[in-house]
């Protein structure tokens, strides 16, 4: 292939940190205006690969190509210079600040001392016109949804005046309707001859949006290949290297025994904006009851409020049928609530302590953690060592800190030790989000098996086919309440959609 | 073991380079180094000044530990200052006005003192749960508040001879003194000091030390301590009450703090003084800093202090600018506080080494990985 026509090329780069080798020869090329997409596990080596192109790490061995001229990147910097520039999967905006100071930030054009203000909108408002990508920027950042701050970091990067893009999971924050205007945007950018990497767990996604393909397992590229060519099976099958799990619930497992009872909760946002909005539903022991939605319609204040960590301003939840409304989120756990939080750094884990520290996290009160208000470190260990073992935990030892492991790992352990403690209602707040299909599998089995032991479960989850797949109910939730109740079997994602924008049953198509 | 041994390396890295720059600020004052030092050690220690490091010590430790139950949940608690001056004076006065058994007439004078101490505290807590103060705020404000409720009280109240040029409350009769512990050193063969004597209250240091300890590391107490302050967000999730762990850590540190002043009072002055040490609360953070929090840690800290307080006297007398012992405990601080954080890198980066090989080892079974 002629260089001219290539915008990257990485031929045969190798990494290794100490003791891994996270990319083992790996070869890319990627065509000028192409949209190019990597797919892979977690641990499959894109995000080193990426952060290789990006001038964040050097390789060990290897040649990185820009336009058919070969390059050595230093920082980022370099990388900006040859006009790359990454978008993150988590963005890195300041809340407080409006769309155009985070678009200039560490970039400011000046006029004197003072900032060009104007200089720079004109610019922001020059770029938004050619790339059709609408934003306000005066807007502030604090204000907009996950979709246009994701617009605004494109932004950034243009604004830098990148051509080759390296987007990091784009669509993993974001909900189906913000997924069709982004790709809307990378395609008018591919227009405007951009030429785009990203990096996805998507295969739909993937196939619908990209020109090219390049699949990677275990630290090398293990196949080139084009979205014609291919279906999302034969990928999914590169990429794990064996056959695609799929969510099923199975045979029925409810029964009628009520477990969590919740009616009438509602809850309020600080500014007195209704956050959650009479929710009523009822959980049955070995039933999965599914909650989907746009993030951001209620769902985590809803968990909050189930948990006791948010107050609640009417309502009663009744767990096994006693009134657990004014319980503290102590007693609501002790009764027998566990919870996946759907964010794991925030809520979930104590990134610095150990293992087993965070096994004990939540059930600190209960045994085998605890003993006479002591610590019981023999325990919480031995107890630790079930969930690693159990639950495919990949760790040298339980004493290590959450922060060693990677997120599909870290996952794992928040999931075992939550199922380990037997609870009577699980909350699962988007259980497998952000790791592999390997572990996913494994979490949905462990689910699954739970249910039919006769555990209640809440399911919210921004993966349609994981709700889909395994909910015995499914209720779907906009702008704070419960506005449709479905039948997971009758339902497809399309019309779930809908539901989840607002848009009345006989008006979906 | 090995991790033991990095965490060890971090101070003595950190203390050799703040000597290297006190040595540098030696020479460019004209002064050897090598003489500086020698007669710093040789003056620190004797018997006589080994007792006075540990009384200097006894203080510094227990405001480190203060601070440092704050430090656990990542709030700084930086009024120990005011809380133990308050204490120390409400203490001396009820310890003063009675005579009652010995134990338990100083028993009283630590409640007294802890109580005191908790509640100035607790003011700060108080106001950080029901109203969103920032607790560093609001324990620089109780400290200026406390040093006039001090003046106020010792003046108008408690002062047996309120027209004395230095003021002070009722002396503690004998019954509310400790005594001191200068047998110790005769009884292991050493000279006794001369001049100084051990304070008894050592012993009570030791106990706070070892309570800490349990408490934080073993205690459940401790771990929703920790786990409060590692991550708020989890730490509510997982059941513990932010707004009772902010109070309870408030009424705890300013309890410890309470007795800071308590060494000097039981073994020394025997009253509440005008002249009465301050400075110890704002000491007490270096300490915890050079300490990391750590029971051991803040122990060798303080008796590290207490050593370069001690041995700057013997500069003094020598001509030598005692202003050398500043240089090495601020830079000391500075440096530790770094060093810290690279032997941390180190071993989280070696922590995510051996992780990411157990990921292999099991991962890659039966699938091509190394080269």
């Amino acid at each position: 292939m002629a260089d001219s026509d290539r915008a990257i090329e990485l031929i045969d780069i190798t990494k290794t940190y100490p003791g891994v080798l996270a990319n083992d020869g790996v070869n890319l090329s990627v065509g000028l205006g192409e949209i190019h997409a990597i797919v892979g596990e977690n641990g499959a080596g894109k995000s080193t690969l990426m952060n290789i192109l990006y001038g964040m790490q050097s390789p060990d061995s290897g040649i990185i190509k820009v336009r058919g001229e070969e390059v050595t990147f230093s920082s980022p910097k370099d990388a900006i210079a040859e006009g790359i520039g990454m978008v993150h999967q988590h963005f890195m905006l300041a809340d407080n600040l409006t769309v155009l100071e985070n678009i200039v930030l560490g970039d400011e054009p000046t006029k004197g001392v003072a900032l060009d203000y104007s200089y720079a909108r004109d610019k922001i408002n020059t770029l938004a016109k050619q790339y059709g990508m609408p934003l306000d920027p005066d807007a502030m950042v604090e204000f907009l949804t996950i979709g246009e701050r994701q617009r605004v970091e494109i932004m950034k990067v243009l604004y830098r005046g990148a051509t080759i893009l390296i987007l990091d999971e784009p669509t993993a924050v974001l909900v189906p309707q913000e997924v069709d205007d982004l790709f809307d945007s990378l395609k008018e950018l591919q227009a405007e001859g951009v030429t785009i990497i990203f990096i996805s767990h998507k295969l739909d996604e993937v196939l619908s949006v990209s020109n090219a393909i390049t699949v990677m397992r275990a630290g090398r590229t293990v196949a080139s290949v084009l979205p014609s060519d291919v279906t999302a099976h034969q990928l999914a099958e590169l990429m794990v290297g064996s056959e695609l799990p799929k969510p099923e619930a199975g045979e029925s497992t409810v029964t009628d025994i009520i477990e969590l009872s919740i009616s009438g909760l509602t809850s309020l946002h600080s500014d007195g904006r209704i956050a959650v909005d009479d929710v009523s539903f009822e959980i049955h022991q070995g039933e999965i009851v599914g909650i989907a939605g746009i993030e951001g319609n209620g769902q985590s204040e809803l968990v909050d409020a189930i948990m006791g960590v948010r107050a609640a301003t009417s309502g009663t939840i009744l767990l096994s049928g006693v009134d657990i409304s004014n319980d503290d989120t102590k007693d609501r756990r002790t009764d027998g609530i566990g919870i996946i939080p759907g964010d794991r750094h925030r809520q979930g884990l104590l990134l610095d302590s150990s293992l087993w520290e965070n096994t004990m996290l939540g059930h600190q009160t209960q045994p085998p953690f605890e003993k006479h208000g002591f610590v019981d470190k023999k325990g919480a260990k031995a107890r630790t060592t079930e969930v690693v073992e159990r639950f495919d935990v990949r760790t040298p030892s339980v004493d290590v800190t959450a922060a060693a492991l990677s997120g599909g790992n870290q996952q794992k352990l928040i999931v075992g030790k939550e199922m380990m403690a037997s609870p009577k209602v699980l909350i699962a707040a988007h259980p497998t989000r952000g790791i592999d299909v390997g572990a996913q599998a494994a979490i949905w089995k462990e689910l699954r098996d739970a249910r039919a032991d006769g555990l209640a479960v809440l399911l919210i989850s921004a993966d349609l086919e994981e709700l889909i797949g395994l909910s015995d109910t499914l209720l779907v939730m906009f702008d704070g309440a419960i506005v449709a109740e479905l039948e997971p079997a009758e339902v497809t994602p399309t019309t779930l959609g809908s539901h989840m924008t607002g848009v009345k049953i006989e008006e979906a198509s | 073991m090995k991790k033991f041994g990095l965490a060890l390396l971090a101070p003595i890295i950190a203390l050799a380079f703040a000597i290297g720059v006190a040595a540098l600020a030696l020479l460019a004052v004209g002064v050897s180094p090598v003489e500086a030092f020698g007669l710093m050690w040789d003056f620190g220690t004797t018997t006589t000044s080994i007792a006075s490091i540990i009384n200097r010590a006894i203080p510094l430790y227990i405001s480190a530990v203060a601070v440092a139950i704050g430090f656990q949940m990542k709030m700084f608690n930086i009024g120990v200052e005011g809380q133990y001056l308050v204490a120390a004076l409400f203490a001396g006065w009820v310890g003063g006005s009675i005579v009652v058994w010995a134990p338990l007439h100083i028993a009283i004078v630590i409640a007294v003192a802890v109580t005191v101490g908790a509640l100035w505290a607790g003011i700060a807590g108080a106001l950080k749960v029901t109203r969103g103060v920032n607790e560093v705020v609001a324990t620089i404000m109780l400290n200026f508040i406390g040093f006039s409720v001090v003046g106020f009280f010792l003046g108008n109240f408690f002062a047996v001879d309120s027209g004395a040029l230095n003021q002070s409350t009722p002396p503690l009769p004998e019954s509310g003194q400790i005594p001191g512990l200068n047998w110790i050193f005769t009884t292991l063969g050493f000279t006794e000091p001369r001049g100084t004597e051990l304070q008894g209250f050592l012993i009570v240091a030791i106990l706070i030390g070892i309570g800490y300890y349990l408490l934080v590391w073993k205690t459940r107490f401790g771990f929703d301590l920790r786990a409060s302050g590692a991550n708020p967000g989890a730490a509510r999730m997982s059941g513990v009450n932010p707004k009772k762990m902010i109070l309870y850590t408030m009424l705890l540190s300013g309890g410890v703090a309470g007795m800071v002043g308590l060494s000097t009072m039981f073994g020394k002055l025997h009253a509440y003084t005008q002249d009465f040490p301050r400075g110890l609360g704002f000491a007490g953070i270096a300490v915890a800093l050079l300490g990391r929090n750590g029971a051991i840690g803040m122990a060798l800290g303080a008796l590290l202090f207490g050593f370069m307080e001690r041995s700057a006297l013997i500069l003094d007398l020598n001509g030598i600018p005692k202003e050398v012992v500043q240089i090495i405990q601020g830079v000391v601080v500075l440096a530790v506080v770094i060093a810290y954080e690279v032997v941390d890198r180190f071993i989280r980066a070696r922590e995510l080494k051996a992780a990411n090989e157990a990921t292999k080892a099991i991962g890659s079974n039966g699938q091509e990985v190394a080269a």
